[in-house]
């Protein structure tokens, strides 16, 4: 086994919320009226259906309530076990789903409230991503601007499969004001089922859309690549969460012979895909997508021909590995510390600032 | 791959030198638009020339992303006495099947019924290429073998035209492309596997082709180029549901060739496939085995367009995890993206290998002596 260092960073941890009732205090009362009056019910994505085997380790499932919701939990079972210095909240709550954008802003206001007081004010080694109502980009943008005044958001947080491809000019306003503030964009493992999730119409079974979240990321990284985000906005780190990243050399190797072919086509693309992927876009630990025996791995991990790109997580509470195995068999010393402490030090830049608020939110 | 036409040397007829290849996806093309006349009803055609072809996207003529060049062709396969490219029988021999020495050539037509809405439409435009395809090329050129190509939301109908063509030695395969209404592993495609088992013909699955679902989950793109390269992405969802569905389970003989849409994917796509099914196999007991399983025999691929990557030693590694017994070389002429045969494989393969990906590894799944 490989044993995880001290001090390390924890990128993807998936506090839960309870239920849509918890976050009435951080709702106005038309919202509270809302939400009441019209019986509105949980926003639970199909992406992750509490019970299914892949959304909680058999070990980590509490005797009730939803498997993430307990900070206690997360202590006992992901931050004290790995010794984190940080460890980094991406709430998967179901907002990304809403159509009406004035919905959808009340309920990412309230998200991103209820983390500050359950869950960062009550540890300090948590972080949080920005949860953003993305049906709006105007209101995406206020609310970037107003957590980002918290240091201890360290991320804006988009789902891989939303309304249209990430590249997208429509959305590079939320890049703009995210690279301004210093904050990587996390792309998370997830859809709001606006459109099918797959690129060939709907499938029948949950195992189709989780194995579909990979291909979602690799449409997504050529969307963003050939869209020229990166031309437009060189220091802005896209981080790939609970993307597995054993897809990417090969994704790269074909992405960047029809770049040759057709580059006339996207002429504001001014570096190889490769290069832009090296120095703009990061990929969290797990999934690990690989069989278990350490060469095949250690042979992936040359063929990506870069140890900087991958940022340790554990996924908590997603079950992705059994027992202390977080870190795969078979990797070095020097790639243990890149991907534990070095790479997301990096890449998530307010984790050398001071944690102080310059205002409530 | 080509953007710029380059004035090619002509070459010379070397079939007595070059070892001879197998080239598993040619695009045959019509060299005018009633080339189909003598093979579609009198009422088709002017069902056409009223409604046109109501396919699953928006555009009357042409592509939804404009190709990099006309018809997505080389520059210099244009034949002498006019057409498109690939729509001449003696330029393509001329220019392709004699010089590189090609002893199998297996035909894809890409314009056919696939992607049309209108279902009766569709099955006559895919029979009559059917026809056509024997009359223009295969009766004329024994190293030229045919694909049944079937109206693909329609497995009923899909179905018949396969059986009608059953001992046909003109054709070594069934045809379908990647995007349809649904993805693959669906039951209204299952008469089409359940016919091209008894038949005896392995079902191929080439990029492209429009079901009405946005290219990406993520909606429509905006660039050809994300088209060109999201038909890996297209191919893994196709044929993460054709394991999952449990096809293989239900037509044990049936062998499917993944075509134009690359095969470095296949490992992390199998592994991911793997990791998960151990934990949600309860989802779908339909597999008594692990989907790499599966895909280990039941898939073979096609090599254009060949991933490319910097060090040699990355490919070898990648074709290992595939195995060097599955992988059918293949050109995509006339198309722009043509991968040339001397050119795809880097020095340091082994005799065996190298005449099983050029050549042997084709005649054995296709059935050619």
């Amino acid at each position: 086994m490989t044993a995880p260092i001290a001090a390390g960073v924890d990128c993807d941890l998936h506090p839960a919320v309870p239920h849509l009732t918890s976050l009435l205090p951080y709702m106005n009362d038309y919202w509270r009226d809302q939400v009441t009056t019209r019986g509105m019910t949980d926003l639970i994505s199909q992406s992750y259906p509490v019970n299914s085997p892949i959304s909680a380790r058999p070990d980590w499932r509490p005797a009730q309530g939803k498997p993430g919701s307990s900070l206690e939990d997360m202590k006992r079972q992901a931050l004290d076990p790995y010794r984190v210095s940080f460890g980094i909240c991406n709430p998967l709550y179901g907002v990304q789903m809403v159509f009406s954008e004035d919905m959808a802003d009340a309920f990412c206001r309230a998200l991103n409230d209820w983390l500050v007081k359950e869950w960062l004010d009550k540890d300090e080694r948590l972080r949080g991503s920005i949860v953003i109502p993305v049906q709006s980009i105007e209101k995406s943008v206020a609310e970037i601007e107003r957590c980002a005044k918290d240091k201890r958001f360290v991320q804006v947080l988009m789902l891989v499969m939303g309304d249209m491809p990430l590249g997208k000019r429509h959305y590079w306003p939320i890049y703009a004001a995210a690279e301004k503030l210093g904050l990587p964009i996390g792309v998370h493992a997830g859809s709001n089922y606006h459109n099918p999730p797959t690129s060939v119409g709907w499938g029948s079974y949950h195992i189709e859309d989780y194995v579909a979240q990979a291909q979602a990321f690799q449409t997504q990284l050529t969307s963003l690549i050939v869209e020229g985000v990166f031309a437009r906005h060189p220091n802005l780190k896209m981080v790939m969460l609970e993307s597995g990243f054993t897809w990417l050399p090969a994704y790269l190797w074909r992405l960047h012979k029809f770049w040759r072919g057709v580059r006339m086509e996207t002429p504001w693309v001014d570096r190889a895909p490769l290069e832009i992927v090296r120095s703009n876009i990061r990929f969290s630990l797990q999934p690990v997508d690989a069989p278990p025996d350490p060469t095949t791995l250690n042979r992936l991990l040359d063929h990506m021909q870069s140890d900087e790109l991958l940022l340790f997580s554990t996924d908590y509470p997603h079950w992705q590995f059994d027992g202390d195995k977080v870190l795969p068999d078979g990797i070095s010393p020097d790639l243990v510390r890149k991907i534990m402490i070095d790479n997301p030090f990096a890449t998530y830049g307010r984790l050398k600032q001071p944690a102080i608020k310059e205002t409530t939110p | 791959m080509n953007i710029q036409f380059r004035d090619r040397p002509e070459q010379a007829p070397a079939a007595s030198v070059k070892t001879a290849i197998a080239d598993c996806d040619i695009h045959p093309a019509r060299a005018t638009p009633t080339e189909l006349g003598p093979y579609l009803a009198k009422r088709w055609h002017e069902h056409l020339q009223t409604y046109g072809k109501h396919a699953y996207q928006g555009m009357m003529e042409g592509p939804p992303y404009p190709k990099a060049q006309p018809n997505a062709s080389r520059r210099d396969a244009y034949p002498p006495e006019g057409g498109p490219q690939g729509s001449s029988l003696s330029f393509m021999q001329k220019q392709h099947l004699d010089p590189n020495n090609v002893a199998l050539g297996v035909l894809n037509p890409l314009a056919t019924g696939q992607g049309i809405r209108n279902q009766d439409l569709a099955g006559a435009i895919c029979s009559a290429i059917n026809d056509w395809q024997i009359e223009k090329w295969t009766a004329r050129d024994s190293r030229l073998k045919g694909s049944v190509v079937v109206a693909n939301e329609d497995g009923v109908a899909a179905a018949a035209e396969i059986r009608k063509r059953a001992g046909d030695r003109n054709f070594v395969q069934v045809l379908l492309l990647s995007r349809n209404v649904e993805p693959l592993g669906q039951r209204r495609y299952w008469p089409i596997y359940e016919a091209a088992q008894e038949i005896g013909l392995p079902v191929g699955v080439h990029a492209f082709g429009f079901g009405g679902n946005p290219i990406t989950a993520s909606g429509w793109p905006s660039y050809y180029i994300e088209e060109m390269v999201g038909h890996s992405q297209c191919q893994q969802t196709a044929l993460a549901s054709i394991v999952l569905e449990g096809v293989f389970e239900r037509y044990p003989k049936l062998k499917m060739v993944m075509i134009e849409a690359g095969f470095g994917w296949a490992p992390s796509l199998a592994w991911r496939l793997d990791k998960n099914f151990e934990r949600l196999h309860s989802e779908v007991p339909q597999l008594k085995r692990k989907p790499s399983e599966y895909i280990r025999d039941h898939i073979w691929w096609t090599t254009q367009p060949m991933e490319d990557p910097e060090r040699r030693d990355h490919l070898f590694e990648l074709i290992e995890w595939i195995g060097w017994d599955k992988l059918l070389f293949a050109t995509d002429y006339p198309h722009w993206d043509y991968d040339e045969p001397s050119r795809v494989l880097p020095a340091g393969v082994s005799d065996t290998n190298r005449e099983a990906f050029y050549l042997g590894n084709a005649k054995k799944l296709y059935g050619i002596a």
